[in-house]
């Protein structure tokens, strides 16, 4: 009996970044507080050489181990962007977490963990692989919300969002078993060809097995009604970590979905559709009436994050190819403005002022025009005001969900993100139209000054040019599904 | 001799990069240059748009001047512009007010030059861009576009409600153009394109038109604006700045009037005609009824801002009215109205530069300490009464002469306006500039300085000739009107 070893190379990227983290965790032990950013280095390393292992690998769809673990066009595509959203988020957060005396070993292992759990979960062929990955990834967050340890609402926020996200947990495996009772399989192929075959009877199990997967599913993203911890876990943890929760892992969510509903269950898209539209209505509305009562930027953002992804699940409920790639390009979008947000609030803070308060934003405009300009930038595309690229993320959502029929609820999503318009437009309003409070300049590194400059540009440049975007978003939902 | 350039491009982009360099460039400190620089970038935006009326073909009734590239595939979208004789010349009359803007702000505007100068600069490439494109998503584009700019000048350097007016004009405004987005995305999923020609062509049944109508019709009306969706008006012309109630007034209220020539009324010519009687009534509604309102303003600003109203109701009169006398009379309007309203909130901006007050009661006079400026002043007014030989007489008297063709009472309500409009203008003019000098500090307020001459002297020469020489206004955009008029009147109910 000859043992064939499967062919690794897929893999490359994960394993790499696996090595990686475990000699960073090793090697930090070794090093004194005040060289730490010899591994603030080598973290921003490990990301580069995985982002760089993707690429040196990819090729055409390819399953390892028995299906468990895919890797085509949308994994590729996905993971580059999850490894740019971390490299950003560590530029960005480096000042903020030295002087808080957060810049340690275990702040950048985690995060590596935390975008190794990702890459699984965008990888994962199989129940058991994305279960893997999704834990992989929480329990990361869950401790790296509470690293600041001291910090009373961090531990709440850190205690909140263990607890649900456990809950969400078991709801998920209790749909997936019962998937697996109907089907005999936990392959995601499999499962498909089951529903698809018609072997199985679409009955009550079946069913009762989608309403917790997409229970689970809605956790994960932040759509209301499984939206609570959002708000928590945005103010309470530490803005980078916020940061962190609010980006990256949205690829990750997008990608869950994929596989799930459209990869395993879109035999079932009748009624995960009825779903979707139910969540996408409720995220659109909640999210944006509540986010006009907030004081707190971050906690804003929170429910404006719950009202994007309503419009994400818009292009995902349309059931389309369209759809989904206007949904992927939706989130991309997103993560950009993101990104650019959280961004803003890290290069604004001091030591000893978090600068997370919407006041804080106050006459920013006279104290530093450029960066005005450029959360300015951010705000009208979060709002979706063309020439910036919010627009055309929008708009490729509404034409794919008018497509499928749906003009209604593209109706009823204009005229909340009217209503959406105007929290955005209160933070032009503080930066522009108000006397500043805060009078400390404005000094960010020069790497900050660059991304940030870059990240507020993307919206303009990325509006004007939308065409590359969108359509690798396009490519690569068409040679994965 | 212009024939390699693309004209159009260069009107949109011009003044848009020459407000980014002054962007770049603006120092607080130095705020000269950036006010040298925007007058060249404005004159050199202006320069471009006159080789479009010279080289214009007033006997084509296509669109002139195209240019087409991809632009973004995936949806069919291009990058399509062209003008024909209306669009060219609302296009002429951006690119004048924009340098009359710029040399209006020289002095009043200490605060933040660049900035002042940069938003108006790339305000009115978008503006342009408006008027210029042919695909539907570009429209929207630089539809949209341009109340980011407007929205800060309001906002930076209006008045002391500044805050609520930008805002409600903001929300009012993108409420109407999103509606109007999922109509176009609706037509596309029908066409296959988003270019305005196609759409122009769609049939489309009664039902899906009306929508379509409303839609649209939410989105001009709100921007013209027809009573009673123009309550932002008055709000945002008293708290921006001159210029912005300038490029406010004399500008993009013409956008409304534009959105239902190029689109509205071709778009769903049978919902336009089915619902020809709304229109009508809200119309005079805005002639009649909002003429009353003006009368009884106490702030000046506030009263040009309804008086706009009103005349605005005289393009939607003779939009609806289906004939060519009252199609031309509406376009003859848009244009004048773009001169008078634009003189008038000047005039009231260097009153408010000496006084700082822009109410009634505070003046009074003032022919005594500002005779030039009460000649300027004067020869404005009784274009805003519509006396014969000004600008505003040509339009209106063309839209009440195509309207007694179809409709003797119509014409008669409409008519009314040269006694309210008198009315109110003149009275004002009366309590303002003649009289005992009640305020001591009118006696002391300068007279005309050259730049406000110039200013103003440019606009009387525009009134004046287009009032007495309408020719060759009405001669380059005669068989466009009338080739848009019939498109209007063929059904597309198939």
């Amino acid at each position: 009996m000859t043992f064939e070893l499967p062919n690794l190379m897929p893999m490359l990227p994960e394993m790499a970044l696996l090595a990686m983290t475990c000699f960073i965790l090793i090697f930090d032990l070794f090093i004194q507080d005040e060289n730490r950013s010899v591994t603030f280095v080598l973290a921003q390393i490990a990301v580069f050489v995985t982002a760089g292992c993707i690429v040196g690998t990819s090729g055409p769809s390819v399953s390892l181990f028995g299906d468990m673990f895919t890797r085509d066009a949308m994994a590729d595509v996905l993971k580059l962007m999850i490894c740019l959203s971390v490299e950003i988020m560590f530029i960005y957060s480096s000042t903020y977490l030295k002087l808080r005396g957060l810049f340690k070993g275990e702040y950048f292992v985690l995060t590596l963990f935390a975008m190794m759990g990702m890459m699984i979960l965008v990888s994962a062929g199989h129940f058991l692989t994305l279960y893997l990955g999704l834990e992989l990834m929480a329990l990361s967050f869950y401790a790296m919300i509470a690293l600041d340890r001291d910090n009373a609402r961090a531990t709440e926020a850190a205690m909140k969002y263990f607890v649900l996200g456990a809950l969400a947990s078991g709801l998920l495996l209790y749909g997936m078993s019962m998937l697996y009772g109907v089907t005999g399989s936990l392959d995601i192929a499999r499962v498909a060809l089951a529903i698809d075959s018609g072997q199985v009877a679409i009955g009550a199990p079946l069913v009762f097995g989608l309403v917790f997967v997409v229970a689970g599913l809605a956790f994960k993203i932040g759509a209301v009604p499984f939206h609570m911890w959002i708000p928590d876990v945005y103010e309470g943890a530490p803005t980078p970590i916020a940061l962190f929760i609010g980006t990256a892992p949205k690829f990750a969510a997008f990608a869950f979905f994929m596989r799930l509903l459209i990869g395993g269950l879109h035999g079932l898209v009748g009624d995960w559709q009825q779903m979707l539209v139910v969540m996408s209505v409720l995220s659109i509305v909640v999210g944006n009436v509540t986010a006009i009562a907030q004081t707190n930027f971050k906690r804003m953002l929170a429910y404006s994050t719950i009202s994007h992804m309503g419009f994400v699940l818009l292009g995902i409920l349309s059931g389309n190819v369209a759809g989904y790639s206007s949904a992927m390009y939706y989130m991309a979008v997103y993560v950009i403005m993101s990104l650019g947000a959280f961004g803003m609030v890290l290069l604004l803070s001091r030591a000893g002022f978090e600068s997370d308060m919407l006041d804080d934003f106050k006459g920013l405009n006279q104290r530093s025009p450029w960066y005005a300009f450029m959360l300015l930038l951010v705000m009208f595309a979060m709002a979706g005001v063309p020439p910036t690229v919010g627009f055309y993320a929008k708009f490729a959502v509404l034409q794919a969900a008018l497509q499928a029929g749906y003009v209604w609820l593209t109706v009823l999503a204009v005229l909340f993100s009217v209503v959406g318009a105007f929290y955005y437009l209160r933070i032009v309003k503080l930066m522009y139209f108000d006397e500043p409070q805060q009078l400390a300049p404005i000094a960010p590194r020069m790497d900050v000054r660059l991304i940030m400059s870059l990240n507020g540009l993307a919206m303009l440049v990325l509006g004007l040019m939308p065409q590359s975007l969108m359509s690798l978003c396009t490519y690569s939902i068409m040679h994965s599904f | 001799m212009f024939d390699g350039l693309p004209l159009l491009s260069l009107a949109i982009w011009v003044p848009i990069v020459a407000g980014i360099l002054v962007l770049l460039t603006g120092r607080d400190s130095s705020p000269c240059l950036s006010r040298w620089l925007a007058l060249a970038g404005s004159l050199a935006g202006f320069l471009v748009t006159v080789p479009l009326f010279t080289g214009f073909n007033a006997t084509q009734s296509g669109m002139q001047f195209e240019e087409f590239s991809t632009w973004i595939p995936a949806f069919n979208i291009n990058y399509h512009l062209g003008v024909d004789g209306i669009s060219m010349l609302l296009i002429l009359l951006t690119s004048f007010t924009t340098v009359l803007v710029v040399i209006a702000g020289w002095q009043v505007i200490q605060k933040k030059v660049a900035q002042y100068m940069a938003s108006f600069l790339i305000l009115s490439g978008l503006m342009i861009g408006v008027f210029a494109s042919m695909d539907a998503i570009l429209f929207y584009v630089f539809w949209e576009a341009q109340l980011i700019p407007m929205f800060l000048i309001i906002g930076v350097w209006g008045g002391p409600n500044r805050v609520y007016a930008t805002i409600k004009f903001f929300l009012y405004t993108l409420l109407g153009s999103l509606l109007m987005l999922i109509s176009f995305i609706y037509m596309y999923h029908l066409s296959g394109s988003f270019d305005i020609k196609d759409l122009q062509n769609l049939p489309l049944t009664m039902t899906v038109q009306v929508f379509i109508f409303i839609s649209f019709f939410l989105s001009f009306a709100v921007k013209l604006p027809m009573w009673p969706v123009h309550t932002w008006l008055p709000d945002a012309h008293v708290e921006a700045p001159t210029g912005g109630s300038v490029v406010l007034a004399a500008i993009m209220l013409k956008m409304g009037g534009y959105g239902f020539i190029r689109l509205a009324m071709p778009i769903a010519p049978d919902a336009a005609h089915a619902l020809s009687g709304v229109m009508i009534f809200l119309s005079l509604m805005a002639i009649i009824y909002i003429s009353f309102v003006a009368l009884v303003q106490t702030d000046m600003k506030k009263l040009i801002a309804y008086s706009s109203i009103a005349h605005m109701g005289f393009v939607t009169l003779g939009l609806f009215i289906f004939n060519i006398y009252g199609f031309e009379g509406a376009v003859l309007q848009m244009i004048s109205h773009g001169f008078v309203s634009a003189a008038l909130f000047l005039c009231v901006g260097v009153m408010y530069d000496r006084l700082h007050s822009r109410l009634i009661a505070d003046y009074g006079g003032i022919a005594n300490s500002m005779p030039v400026f009460a000649a300027f002043f004067m020869l404005f007014a009784m274009a805003n009464a519509g006396l014969p030989g000004t600008s505003a007489f040509t339009g209106e008297f063309t839209v009440i002469l195509g309207t007694i063709q179809s409709h003797f009472w119509y014409a008669a309500l409409a008519a009314t306006t040269l006694i309210t409009g008198a009315a109110y203008t003149l009275w004002m003019y009366k309590r303002v500039v003649f009289g005992e000098v009640v305020n001591q500090a009118v006696s002391t307020m300068q007279d005309l300085n050259a730049r406000e001459i110039i200013v103003l002297g440019l606009l009387a020469v525009a009134v004046l000739g287009m009032g007495l020489y309408p020719f060759p206004v009405t001669h380059v955009m005669q068989v466009s009107a009338h080739n848009l008029l019939t498109r209007i009147a063929q059904s597309k109910l198939h």
